[in-house]
């Protein structure tokens, strides 16, 4: 919502301000300024000057010399103006003065151009006579300013030499931009935020009275109206006026709406805009000769009706989209546009006014099947009040009689089932206070309530609400007002008191941030990819046809193909990020993600889908599969349960290379796998490393984590370390080695280490060299060294039994 | 005998005072103290001497025997601290190299916003709790006083996955959950992912963080509203941070407020991240709407509260004068690393 002060001040008389403090104010008692534009912001020492002679310039053919009278004195000006004649009255800008442009220029000078006096081919010139452009301003808002030239007051505009010709060219103004919330359905019109204005600076508000004087007639000899869904027509209102003359609107008229933005077109439309922008309320004008029967009937469409707008547009219609018609045909649709049936030509004789007031969600909601909004349904759609159509029409009426412009024939056709009648509620002083921490004065908050034109009975305690306030329903609404006259400033600033609450973390956001903490000392970085992705991603991680991966949630409206499904899998956005990193030639990359997956119970939803959150690491560059392995196995022994995984070789995940994967697992349990990414995946998502991957679910590594830990005593007696080197089959990996390790040792075997690995000319092919170092020690006793050559001897006949050799 | 052990003294100490290293000492040692040593020879002497003397002359051989020790003792010292000062001089390395570093992992910047921002609302006594991120319309919306057809579910551009399940558009769809188990007081801040359908561009995506705070007891004031955020935004922001309230609407809280913090960068003077104005918006906020309190089963009348709701990559974007939201969610190494 933009408002000049302008017009602002025309119905708030004694508003007396700089702009600046009316900007503030207005911001803190709710009308949010977001932006405000001064029109005379670079415009400095102009003044109203009257060309009393033109002579040639000596030296130059497109120059003149003028004598210009400037009311104290008279200056010497030169210019290349060709449109100037003696006895003109031009804006003239003084040296040391100020103009917004340049002539014949499109930069901008946010700082505008400043004037000097100085020598034009050797003739003195004492300031510079100004165009429109260079005022800052174009000839959309001045039409009488010439296409070329210096600007021309029109000789009935009143000014006289010495005049401030930014003041008289209206120009000493400023545009106020609002965000109004969609509570205040009321502010999207110039009362409406006149009536704030009066209220925020405690300024008497005075409206325009409104009032028809009426030629005689029955406006009932000339319409009927009928409305058949009042559910989404609450009002219909109806006034006709005769010999209608088209011709252009005043002056006064066409600057407040160029000052909106609205260009002027003939007097009919100008009012129709003029009403709009002052009341809110948008009206329709039909010629009534094309209106069959004289008669309106407001009922839905059908199914399937085709119409043409007033835009030359066929428009297919639903049962939904309410319309506007005579006795035979369809003539607009209602709150949105009119019908090319209907409309208004400059051959019009008789006019039917429309003022209604439109159920906004069904508006709402038509513009978008319909897929047409305009500057009407704009302010439809935010749910007017009905009382606001008779008052509009009126004032629509009244202007059209004052601007000689037809004819208002007497009576109104009102079409109002069931008026809105004003709300009433208990006025609660102690629990406004209450709600607001204040201590305000009764006195204070009706005070504030009589300027927004809220009535109070004191023989009741009764707050009657105006019909404009739909936004106003209980006492917080009420205590809202009250806050922000007193000002939300005052209000004073405490802390909450009473029952003292705990602060903290739940326990799986402090095993994510443990989770992190590891990541990161690790050298993986926290990313953050997006939820939702393309259905392409499967075919990218060769995921099967049948994989319950694709069973995904889809987005009804997405965004386009790429943001259509919610992610089941974590790895595309952090392999698409891993690829950004790689094409841009960051010579190595370690990414972790925690963030959710969504599995669905069953397509389509019928109820919420588990989200579940994954830790997804993923790396490239230095390092392998073993230093991702290495971070897990810091991350799982520092939860307490990293000891017990197995990690057994898979060929489950397809994005994974068959021969480089494995499923971490506690016992059955399955905490999540951790490979190379496939080269063909690779390959998918133009990656031209080996990429290693690990996925780990959030929720059982929470359940698995474990801090209960007790003073287990130091060792007190000695321990007993043997070495034994192993010669192995390649094909056995050291973890089937270790489980027979860990059986044969019981409770004797302290610890045991790889610590070489080996396959090469000293060892027979198809074989590898496996080295252990393993420690004994009891707890009660030294050990003897029987006790520990017994346990070995058992070892390596189990290890036989899988052909493994003490090597030689 | 007097003159014998004054004259071994005399020479033995001499030859310490010039000894230049262990060695030295070492052989004095064994010459003057060892089995065969000239001390010891006077002592094995002592046969020889009157009985009545012979206290007074062993005091005086333990005397220079004590005296000779000593001196060797303080010798040899000097002499090692003398050779190690030598190697040690000889092990000087260039203290300006670098060092050695492991390979370090980042925070994502919009996580460290989060946990400055959850540790000062913790020490206030907020719990952290988390809601579904795809979400009934009921919590996302009914519940919230946005019934079908408000025009404030077209202002928040909703992704739908059915007619009731979406894609939550704000994390106060925690409130209703929150405040529908019915245990009091509530004191809870959640943090999360919400969704609107915004093309991705410097200053939006279609996918970002809020963090929603709610508190709920008797005798919750505006007032109180007003002191909490002043007082978060002063140990976010620095001591120094000032709030502006502001009014406006949401339609689940009422009165409702935008709030507006100097800007940190400049102090409030006005600069490039305040657009001249000295001020930064930064949250939405209010008291909870009493339709609000009773959809979910709690008396307006016996109890109140406040909810506000930060959005997060704001705030990440603001405090790191980051310029482009979008580095935020393409995981580029070169940004990561930087913070």
């Amino acid at each position: 919502m933009n408002t000049p002060i302008s017009w602002i001040k025309a119905y708030v008389p004694d508003l007396d301000v700089d702009i600046e403090t009316f900007v503030n104010k207005m911001t803190l008692s709710g009308s949010h300024v977001e932006n405000y534009v001064k029109k005379d912001k670079n415009l400095e020492k102009i003044v109203v000057g009257k060309i009393e002679t033109i002579e040639k310039h000596p030296d130059a053919d497109k120059l003149v010399v003028c004598q210009v009278n400037m009311g104290a004195e008279t200056l010497q000006i030169v210019t290349g103006a060709k449109n100037v004649k003696e006895g003109d009255l031009i804006p003239v800008v003084l040296d040391g003065g100020k103009v917004a442009a340049a002539h014949g220029d499109n930069t901008e000078y946010p700082d505008g151009i400043k004037i000097k006096k100085g020598k034009l081919r050797g003739v003195e010139s004492n300031g510079m006579m100004c165009g429109i452009e260079e005022l800052g301003s174009s000839r959309d808002f001045y039409p009488e300013a010439p296409e070329d030239g210096v600007y021309v007051f029109p000789a009935d505009s009143g000014v006289k030499p010495g005049d401030d010709a930014v003041k008289a060219l209206g120009l000493d103004d400023a545009v106020v931009e609002y965000e109004i919330t969609s509570n205040r359905v009321d502010c999207f019109s110039m009362i409406g935020m006149a009536r704030e204005v009066a209220a925020t600076f405690n300024k008497k508000f005075v409206p325009p009275v409104v009032n028809v004087k009426g030629s005689g007639g029955n406006v009932n000899d000339y319409i009927s109206v009928e409305v058949k869904d009042t559910d989404l027509c609450p009002r219909y209102v109806a006034r006709v006026v005769k010999n209608i003359k088209i011709g252009p609107s005043p002056k006064w008229m066409r600057d407040r709406l160029a000052a909106q933005g609205i260009r002027s077109i003939n007097n009919l439309v100008d009012i129709t805009n003029y009403v709009m922008e002052e009341f809110g309320q948008p009206m329709h004008a039909f010629d009534l000769d094309t209106i069959a029967g004289h008669k309106i009937v407001v009922k839905r469409a059908a199914d399937g009706d085709k119409f043409t707008t007033l835009d030359g547009q066929e428009r297919i219609l639903d049962s939904d989209v309410l319309m506007i018609c005579d006795s035979e045909k369809e003539v607009a649709i209602a709150g949105i546009m009119g019908g090319e049936n209907s409309m208004v030509t400059d051959d019009i004789k008789t006019l039917l006014f429309e003022a209604a007031c439109f159920d906004g969600a069904n508006i709402r909601l038509s513009t978008k099947r319909i897929g047409l909004s305009t500057d009407a349904s704009a302010k439809f759609v935010k749910g007017l009040d009905p009382n606001l159509a008779l008052e509009a029409i009126n004032r629509a009426c009244q202007l059209i009689e004052e601007l000689g412009c037809g004819e208002v024939v007497d009576g109104v056709v009102d079409a109002y089932a069931n008026p809105v009648s004003e709300k009433q509620l208990p006025f609660e002083p102690e629990k406004m206070n209450k709600l607001l921490g204040t201590d305000i004065s009764k006195e204070d908050m009706l005070e504030y309530f009589g300027r927004l034109e809220l009535k109070y009975d004191s023989a009741t305690n009764i707050i009657t609400i105006p019909t404009f306030r739909q936004d106003l329903n209980c006492m917080a609404d009420l205590a809202e007002e009250v806050a922000r006259f007193y000002g939300y400033d005052n209000i004073p600033t405490t802390l909450p008191h009473g029952e003292a609450t705990a602060g903290k973390k739940s326990y799986a956001e402090r095993i994510s941030d443990i989770v992190r903490n590891i990541c990161e000392g690790n050298g993986f970085s926290g990313a953050m990819c997006y939820s939702f992705e393309s259905p392409k991603v499967f075919d990218k991680l060769l995921i099967p046809e049948d994989s319950v991966y694709r069973k995904a949630i889809e987005i009804s409206n997405p965004l386009g193909e790429d943001y259509s499904i919610m992610r089941t899998l974590p790895l595309n956005g952090l392999l698409t990020s891993l690829s950004t990193n790689y094409n841009r030639r960051n010579k190595e990359a370690r990414l972790y993600e925690l963030a959710n997956v969504y599995l669905p119970k069953a397509l389509p939803l019928t109820e919420l889908p588990e989200e579940k959150m994954k830790l997804c690491m993923g790396m490239y560059g230095s390092g392998d599969f073993f230093t991702l392995k290495g971070v897990l196995e810091e991350l799982t022994e520092k939860l307490g349960f990293g000891k017990d995984l197995s990690y057994e070789p898979s060929t489950d995940e397809p994005f994974l290379h068959p021969g480089r994967q494995a499923l971490i697992k506690k016992g059955n349990m399955v905490v999540g796998y951790i490979g190379q990414l496939h080269p063909e995946v690779a390959d998918n998502y133009s990656i031209k490393a080996e990429v290693y991957l690990a996925v780990l679910d959030m929720e059982t590594i929470t359940m698995l984590s474990n801090f209960d830990r007790k003073y287990e005593g130091i060792a007190k007696f000695p321990g007993m370390t043997r070495d034994l080197a192993l010669v192995v089959d390649k094909s056995i990996f050291v973890g089937e080695i270790e489980k027979v390790i860990k059986k044969c040792g019981g409770k004797l075997l302290e610890s045991y280490k790889l610590f070489d690995v080996y396959e090469g000319e000293q060892v027979a092919e198809g074989k590898k060299s496996v080295a252990y170092s393993m420690t004994f020690r009891a707890k009660d006793r030294t050990l003897e060294d029987k006790e520990v050559s017994e346990i070995i001897d058992k070892l390596l006949t189990e290890l036989g039994k899988m052909n493994i050799e003490i090597r030689a | 005998m007097n003159e014998k052990l004054s004259a071994i003294k005399e020479q033995t100490l001499a030859k310490i005072e010039q000894a230049q290293d262990a060695s030295v000492i070492n052989d004095i040692k064994v010459a003057i103290l060892g089995k065969k040593g000239e001390l010891t020879q006077v002592l094995k002497s002592m046969k020889d001497v009157a009985p009545e003397d012979r206290p007074k002359v062993g005091q005086m051989v333990n005397e220079v025997r004590q005296n000779i020790e000593e001196k060797l003792d303080e010798k040899l010292k000097a002499i090692n601290r003398a050779a190690r000062a030598e190697k040690m001089k000889r092990e000087t390395i260039d203290v300006t190299l670098p060092g050695v570093k492991k390979i370090d992992g980042h925070r994502h910047p919009n996580q460290t916003a989060l946990e400055d921002l959850e540790r000062v609302f913790i020490g206030m006594g907020y719990e952290i709790v988390s809601g579904p991120e795809v979400e009934y319309d009921k919590y996302n919306f009914e519940l919230l006083n946005i019934p079908a057809n408000h025009p404030a579910k077209d202002e928040q551009d909703t992704f739908y996955i059915t007619k009731d399940i979406l894609l939550r558009t704000q994390t106060s769809s925690v409130q209703a959950r929150i405040m529908e188990q019915g245990k009091l007081p509530i004191r809870i801040l959640s943090p999360g992912r919400v969704f609107r359908s915004d093309e991705v561009d410097a200053t939006h995506s279609p996918s970002f963080h809020q963090v929603e705070g709610l508190v709920i007891d008797k005798n919750i004031t505006m007032a109180d509203l007003k002191g909490t955020l002043a007082q978060w935004a002063k140990e976010f922001f620095g001591p120094n941070t000032k709030t502006k309230f502001r009014p406006h609407h949401f339609p689940f809280t009422e009165p409702s407020a935008e709030v507006d913090i100097t800007c940190f960068k400049c102090g409030g003077k006005g600069c490039r991240v305040c657009k001249g104005s000295g001020w930064i918006e930064i949250l939405g906020c209010g008291m909870v709407h009493p339709h609000v309190l009773e959809m979910c089963g709690i008396d307006p009348e016996e109890y109140s509260g406040f909810a506000f709701g930060i959005g997060l990559e704001r705030i990440t974007l603001l405090k790191y004068e980051i310029d482009d939201m979008r580095l935020l969610y393409e995981n580029d190494m070169r940004f990561l690393q930087q913070w």
